[in-house]
């Protein structure tokens, strides 16, 4: 079993990526959107720890890390926000979203 | 070739491509929850178990159960024996378990048969990764508790009067 080349990986990257951005673009539900942003997110993480394994330092990892970070605080905040949403109107459609009057 | 890293990227794919397409929420976080093991698979074949190990708690673990938790939140509505009956049918969680099992195969062929004791070039451990987080990344590191303040507070803050009904 030979070892993995890190171009694969940064292949299986980008298909995650434009699978998530697909998401983002045709889905209209606001619960959707935040999966797939969290799928982008995901596989951006997989292209930093990619590039870390080709060159054998942790500094992919710790990149990682921080995208870890950044999915924790985005999602907490978007979860909020989608709840306060259905309180005030009871639809997740994104579309509607710009009537911002309650 | 990897046949490890192959067999789970395809998992990564086909599960991601479910999340996209599913109407039902619970259903499309069942897939989302595969890939994200899918692709914890793909960074311990990348000699990246530590990351591996992260990805599964706090993507998989954390941030699932707090999706999971707000969609239960949002259609407290409806019948609720109703709705659990229809999400618990096999033919929503056989898709998922599937995957589960191709990806839980993959473990026990690198794990008891001893076949993932090499499969990177390179391995990156936990204590590279904390000396550089430590090191020349003490700033970010700081900036990241930064961050997760202010999701904190702004979540609080959000949430605070959001079970009044506005």
């Amino acid at each position: 079993m030979g070892a993995v080349a890190p171009a694969n990986a940064i292949l299986l990257a980008a298909i995650l990526f434009g699978l998530g951005l697909a998401g983002v673009l045709i889905r209209r539900n606001l619960i959707f959107m935040l999966m797939s942003i969290e799928v982008m997110l995901n596989a951006t993480g997989l292209a930093f720890v990619a590039g870390g394994a080709r060159w054998g330092q942790a500094d992919g990892q710790v990149m990682f890390l921080l995208v870890l970070t950044l999915a924790a605080a985005e999602i907490s905040v978007g979860l909020a926000l989608i709840l306060l949403l259905q309180t005030r109107r009871p639809t997740l459609d994104s579309d509607v979203g710009n009537r911002l009057k309650g | 070739m990897n046949a490890l890293f192959t067999l789970a990227a395809i998992v990564a794919v086909i599960s991601t491509t479910m999340v996209v397409t599913r109407t039902v929420a619970v259903h499309a976080l069942l897939y989302l929850v595969v890939s994200l093991l899918a692709v914890a698979t793909v960074f311990f074949t990348l000699g990246a178990a530590f990351a591996a190990a992260l990805e599964v708690i706090i993507y998989a673990g954390a941030i699932m159960i707090l999706f999971v938790f707000v969609v239960m939140m949002l259609n407290l509505d409806r019948d609720d024996a109703d709705r659990e009956n229809t999400w618990l049918t096999p033919r929503v969680w056989a898709g998922p378990a599937l995957l589960s099992a191709v990806l839980a195969g993959e473990l026990l062929y690198a794990g008891i048969a001893g076949h993932g004791t090499i499969v990177a070039a390179r391995e990156v451990g936990p204590v590279q990764v904390g000396l550089a987080l430590f090191g020349p990344y003490l700033l970010a590191v700081e900036l990241a508790s930064l961050l997760l303040l202010a999701g904190l507070i702004s979540a609080y803050h959000l949430g605070r009067d959001s079970g009044r009904g506005g």
